[in-house]
This record gives C-alpha cells, sequence and structure tokens, in this order.
C-alpha cells in the first residue's frame, strides 16, 4: 500500500473520512433529538417504550451485533490467515439459532428490562440480580474494551495520526459522543443509530462484495486463488489450519473458540436487551429471523472482502499498516475505490463502533440501575424516575471507565474479533447456563444459579488472566512485541487463549450440582408462573402508549 | 412502577392451575418436540465442522471444483442450515404452539383458571395484561 502511505503526508484524505464521520454523526444527533421527546418512563428510557417493530428491531440488532469485529476483525483474519478466520462469521452467525429456538421468545416474555428480572424470579431476588448484575457488567466492558481497541486502531490508520494523544484524543470523542446519545436518546435513540449504522454497513459490505467479485469475473474459484497467489510463504489459505493448526495447543484452542462463539450470542446482555423493545414475543421472534438474514448475508459479504483484501492488497502489506489486522478492509476499499471508498468504509466503522458502544453502555447502565440500586441497595423502593437518572450517571461513569480502558488497549494490538470472543466466553460461561436452567429446568435453586453464575465468570475470567492473552505469548519477530498484554513478564500456565472449553462445561455443571446439593426448595408457584408466563405471553409487560 | 398491580391480575393457584392443564403440558411438548431435537441436531452439526476443520483439514482440503475445495462448501452449508432451520422454526411456531399460547393467553386473561372462584386478589379488569 505505498499510494496510501504516501497519501498520509496529504491533507485531502483524512478530511473526507472525518467529513463523512461528521455527517453520520450530524444526522444520528438530530435522530437522537427527536427520540429523546418520547422519553418519559423507564420503559421508554431502557426498552424504547417497547414500541420498536419486529423488523426495525431485527435491523437495528444487526447494527448492535455487527461490530467492528465482525467488519475489521473477521475481514482481516480471512485476509491473512484464511479459512481460519472464516470459522468466526460461522460461530457468530450460527449462536443466533440459540437465541431464536430457546431464548429470546421466553426472555421477551417474562423480563422487564434486564437479564436478572428472568434470573431472579423464582429465586431469592437480591443474590441472583447482583450475580447476574456483575456479570452483564463483565461481559459488558470485555465487549467494550475490544470496540475501544478498535476505534483507536481504525484512527491510526484513517486519520494518518499514530501519536499516542491524538489516538486518545479520538477515543475520548467516541466515548463522549457514545454517552451523548445514551443520555440524551436512551433506548430509543440507541435503536434508530444502530438501524442507520447497519443499513450502512451492509450497503457498504455489498458495494465492496461486488467490486471485488467483478475484478475476477464474478468466479469465487479465482478470487480464491488470487488471495492463494499473495498468502504469506507456505501458507494455505484456503483449508483450515494456517491459523490454529500448528500444534495440538492451538487446535485446542479452536474448538474451545468455536464453542465460546456458539454458545455467547444467547448470553449476550446487550443482544438479551434488545428482546424488550418490542411489543409481544411474535416481534421478538420476528426480529431474530430478521437479525439472521440480515447477519448472514453481511458474513458471506465479509468472506468475499477477507478473501478479496488478501488477494487484492496481500497479507504482507496489511501486516505493515498501522492498525495491522484490522486494517484489512479499509485498506481494501482504498485498492477499489480510492480516497471516497475509504473515507465511506471509514466513516461506516466509526459509525460502527459508536453505535455498538452506545448499545453496550445503555445496558450496563441498566443493569446497575435497575438491578444493583433499585432492587439489591434500595429493596424496590425508589422514587418515581430514580431509577433512570441512576441509569444516566452510570452510563457517565461507564463511559468514562471504557475510554480510559481503551486509550490503554490501543496499545496491545490484538485482533479485535479475538477480544469480542472472550467477551463471548464470558457471556458463554456465566449467563447461558443459568438462563436455560432458569427456562428449563424446574429442580433449579437459588444456590444453583450463584454457583454457576460465579463459577462461570471466575473460572472464564481467571483462566483468561493465567493464559498467553495477558502474559507469556511469544515475542513476533515482526513487531519485536509479545502479543500479552503484558509484555516481559510470564505468569500464564493455562495453554489456551480462550477458555470456553473449560469453563462454560465447568458453569453448567456447577449449576446442576448447587441445585441437587442445595437445602432450599424450588418455589413450585413461582415456578409456574414464571412458565406459564414463559411460554403463553400472559402478563408479559406491553407496549407503552404515546 | 405498574408491577405489583400487573402480577395481582392472576392468582398463584391460577398459574398453577394452567401450568398442570393439558393444553399446557401439549403446549410444552409442541415447543420442545421441535425445539430440543433441532438445537441437538445444528449444535452437533457445528461441531462436527470445528472438529472436521481442526483434525482434518486434509480432509477439508479436498478440491471439489477450482479452488473451491470441501472445507469452504462445507462453511457455507452451515449457513444454508442456518437460514433453513431459521424457517422452519417460524413455520413450526406458526402452525403448531402459537394457536395454542393464544387461546391459553385468551383464557387466563378471563380467569378460566380460577378454580370456580373469581379472582380474588385482583381487580376482574384484564385490561392491558398483554398485548396479542
Amino acid at each position: 500500500m505505498r499510494e496510501l502511505l504516501a497519501a498520509d503526508d496529504t491533507i485531502g484524505e483524512p478530511a473526507v473520512n472525518i467529513s463523512i464521520f461528521g455527517a453520520f454523526v450530524l444526522v444520528t444527533l438530530f435522530i437522537t433529538f427527536r427520540a429523546s421527546r418520547n422519553n418519559k418512563s423507564a420503559a421508554d428510557y431502557y426498552a424504547a417504550g417497547r414500541n420498536i417493530s419486529g423488523t426495525q428491531n431485527g435491523l437495528a440488532i444487526a447494527g448492535d451485533y455487527l461490530s467492528a469485529a465482525s467488519f475489521l476483525g473477521i475481514a482481516g483474519a480471512i485476509a491473512v490467515y484464511g479459512y481460519d478466520g472464516f470459522l468466526y462469521s460461522i460461530g457468530f452467525l450460527v449462536a443466533w439459532l440459540v437465541a431464536l429456538l430457546l431464548v429470546a421468545e421466553l426472555m421477551r416474555n417474562t423480563a422487564r428490562f434486564t437479564m436478572a428480572d428472568v434470573l431472579a424470579f423464582r429465586m431469592r431476588e437480591r443474590p441472583v440480580r447482583m450475580a447476574a448484575a456483575i456479570s452483564t457488567l463483565a461481559v459488558s466492558l470485555f465487549y467494550l474494551l475490544a470496540q475501544m481497541a478498535g476505534a483507536g486502531g481504525l484512527v491510526a490508520l484513517l486519520l494518518g495520526v499514530s501519536g499516542d494523544a491524538a489516538e486518545a484524543l479520538v477515543v475520548t470523542l467516541v466515548g463522549a459522543l457514545m454517552i451523548f446519545y445514551v443520555l440524551v436518546g436512551g433506548m430509543r435513540g440507541t435503536t434508530y443509530v444502530q438501524m442507520i449504522k447497519a443499513t450502512l454497513l451492509i450497503a457498504g459490505a455489498f458495494v465492496m462484495t461486488v467490486w471485488v467479485l467483478a475484478e475476477y469475473g464474478f468466479n469465487l474459484s479465482s478470487l480464491l486463488g488470487g488471495a492463494q497467489d499473495l498468502a504469506v510463504e507456505g501458507r494455505d489459505v484456503l483449508a483450515p489450519g494456517a491459523q490454529y493448526g500448528l500444534t495440538e495447543t492451538s487446535k485446542l484452542d479452536f474448538v474451545s473458540l468455536g464453542l465460546a462463539l456458539v454458545l455467547g450470542t444467547a448470553g449476550l446482555p446487550h443482544v438479551l436487551m434488545r428482546f424488550y423493545t418490542v411489543p409481544t414475543a411474535k416481534d421478538a421472534r420476528r426480529s431474530v429471523v430478521w437479525a439472521i438474514w440480515l447477519i448472514g448475508i453481511f458474513y458471506l459479504f465479509s468472506l468475499v472482502i477477507g478473501y478479496g483484501a488478501g488477494a487484492l492488497v496481500g497479507p504482507a502489506e496489511i501486516l505493515a499498516a498501522p492498525g495491522a489486522v484490522n486494517a484489512a478492509a479499509p485498506l481494501l476499499a482504498f485498492e477499489l475505490g480510492g480516497t471516497v471508498l475509504l473515507g465511506i468504509i471509514a466513516g461506516v466503522a466509526f459509525a460502527t463502533i459508536l453505535a455498538v458502544v452506545a448499545g453496550l453502555t445503555i445496558t450496563a447502565s441498566a443493569s446497575f440501575a435497575h438491578d444493583v440500586y433499585a432492587s439489591v441497595i434500595k429493596r424496590g423502593n425508589v422514587p418515581p424516575n430514580g431509577e433512570v437518572r441512576v441509569a444516566r450517571i452510570t452510563a457517565v461513569v461507564i463511559g468514562a471507565i471504557s475510554i480510559g480502558l481503551g486509550i490503554l488497549a490501543l496499545q496491545a494490538g490484538i485482533n479485535i474479533a479475538f477480544l469480542v470472543a472472550l467477551a463471548f466466553a464470558v457471556a458463554a460461561s456465566a449467563n447461558l447456563p443459568t438462563i436455560l436452567y432458569t427456562l428449563f429446568w424446574k429442580n433449579f435453586t437459588t444456590q444453583g444459579a450463584l454457583w454457576s453464575i460465579y463459577g462461570g465468570l471466575i473460572a472464564c475470567i481467571g483462566l483468561i488472566i493465567f493464559s498467553p492473552v495477558v502474559s507469556g505469548a511469544p515475542v513476533n519477530e515482526l513487531t519485536g512485541k509479545s502479543t500479552s498484554l503484558i509484555q516481559d513478564v510470564d505468569f500464564s500456565w493455562f495453554p489456551l487463549n480462550n477458555p470456553g472449553l473449560v469453563s462454560i462445561p465447568l458453569s453448567f455443571f456447577l449449576g446442576w450440582l448447587g441445585s441437587r446439593l442445595s437445602k432450599d426448595k424450588p418455589d413450585e408457584l413461582k415456578n409456574a408462573e414464571l412458565e406459564v408466563r414463559a411460554f403463553t405471553g400472559i402478563g408479559a409487560e406491553k407496549a407503552v402508549q404515546h | 412502577m405498574t408491577e405489583p398491580t400487573e402480577r395481582r391480575l392472576l392468582t398463584p393457584e391460577e398459574y398453577l392451575q394452567a401450568q398442570n392443564s393439558p393444553e399446557f403440558a401439549e403446549l410444552k411438548r409442541r415447543f420442545r418436540r421441535f425445539a430440543f431435537p433441532m438445537t441437538f441436531a445444528f449444535f452437533a452439526w457445528y461441531l462436527l465442522y470445528v472438529l472436521l476443520s481442526t483434525y482434518a483439514p486434509d480432509f477439508m482440503a479436498t478440491e471439489v471444483f477450482g479452488n473451491v475445495n470441501l472445507g469452504i462448501l462445507l462453511g457455507l452449508a452451515q449457513f444454508v442450515t442456518t437460514f433453513a432451520i431459521t424457517h422452519l422454526y417460524v413455520a413450526h411456531a406458526n402452525r403448531n404452539t402459537d394457536p395454542i399460547a393464544d387461546e391459553m393467553r385468551d383464557r387466563l386473561e378471563r380467569h378460566d383458571f380460577a378454580s370456580g372462584q373469581t379472582s380474588a386478589t385482583g381487580p376482574t379488569s384484564t385490561e392491558g395484561a398483554t398485548r396479542a
């Protein structure tokens, strides 16, 4: 990418990138202001008054889910490692079947604002709510970290700035915008931002896909051949194993990653929260169907974009660019359509990060205000609007924390799809077992829920801390740095980068064991109410009429 | 916070009666009959794909046409089955579970499961208990 590096010296290109991003910000700010007029109650702030239609929500889910990891991370992984990057998209997609078949409708029928509403329903409320809130905050922070790292990397590439101060400034700007959307627009404003972003992202990916295919006469085989021609020497990018096939440990890591991806989605609090914004369970179903189609089609595009970047730009130039693996899609955009297409794709990528962090922030703040503040601390005695006020304050605090973490994460240079996979591992370990047991196993008890949530969470994060992600990964000859978060020390003993293979089964086991050893009897009346409500929709939260 | 009044619309006994009714058993049976085997099937198929990619890369590298190999085709097949299962689930729900759920919800709103007595704790009006 010699031309691109040369272009860094000119003023024209960053100006294009900034103006397109600025246009997105202006339009979404305007819409957020308009949306805020209807924000009166907690249901408005947390769940957009439950007035979002199934189709709109499907689009918003796609906007919430297709994070920078999906767009930049997967395309980059396919461009550099080929086939192994493809697994991410397949896991991310198949995971939606868990949400569709087992979780979405039943959760919509029984929850008010947060995941804990369902999990605590037939248990001793305060300890379970606390546990669910802690795991919600943990997953959201991991996910935020990945998005902020993505924002920083993107900036380095697109604005031609690479100084620490300039990157930190941009992360601060993204964080401040995100806080503003959430404070002013609440869930309704966030929903509109996500819908606009999903439309732009899918349209942008479609254009690039058609363009790449056109370069190869719409022949998939020659595109794949082109990617193989430029592949890193000795690497078969069309067959599995380029990234994970080297050792027995890395093979297990691949399986562990696959497990975390497919089981994580239905346990992601910000995904679950989107189901509460529609009027009925049928709309929740409709929104998941839309989401599956949109997300699936997008991942098919990303396969072409990834191999296209591998073939037209080449892994060597991608890895040498600022932002490394995550730079593949923007570099391909520049190769295809020059400054203008790069500007558009850059704007879309910024918008992507902004929309996802807004969704994460509102979920984390809702969980703190609704579960921790209103239920655990105040035991339900909260003045009207007191809860929403706390949620708004929490949003500012979480925004500030994620800005700080984002600035720190800038230096790490890990593939953001990989960081997101860790958030999925936490969600699959801490949340999914308890969700499934609560919905489908009547003998599940408070102790089982606590063991499963805390056991899964502690095992997952503990194993990450003692894995090569945090310390002890081998030094990369290209950069001279280890891929670990902490350089020059090694306290790792867990060999896998992704802990899902151990922590997910452990959490299921602990939920079962905790319930079996529990002295509590399951509450039969509460259990009957939860089950009847989940399956029939009686007593489900209704839409707010304005 | 409207939660307390909404809860009181139906008594715990009504929920228990509804849970023990034959139509609820049938609703659950139909839901599980589809959701559980299908979950097992797509999960097994996904795991098979992951394990083949990991432990049989040479098999996955078998070229089918041009540069397109078995691994890429099986990966694309995962997309196809995901779309297909989505479609099948919606058809199943529309045809087999929604009618029972809708009917039970109507009957619950009319307090049909109150075992001979009208609801003692709440207003008889079910206005706003749910929205179909």
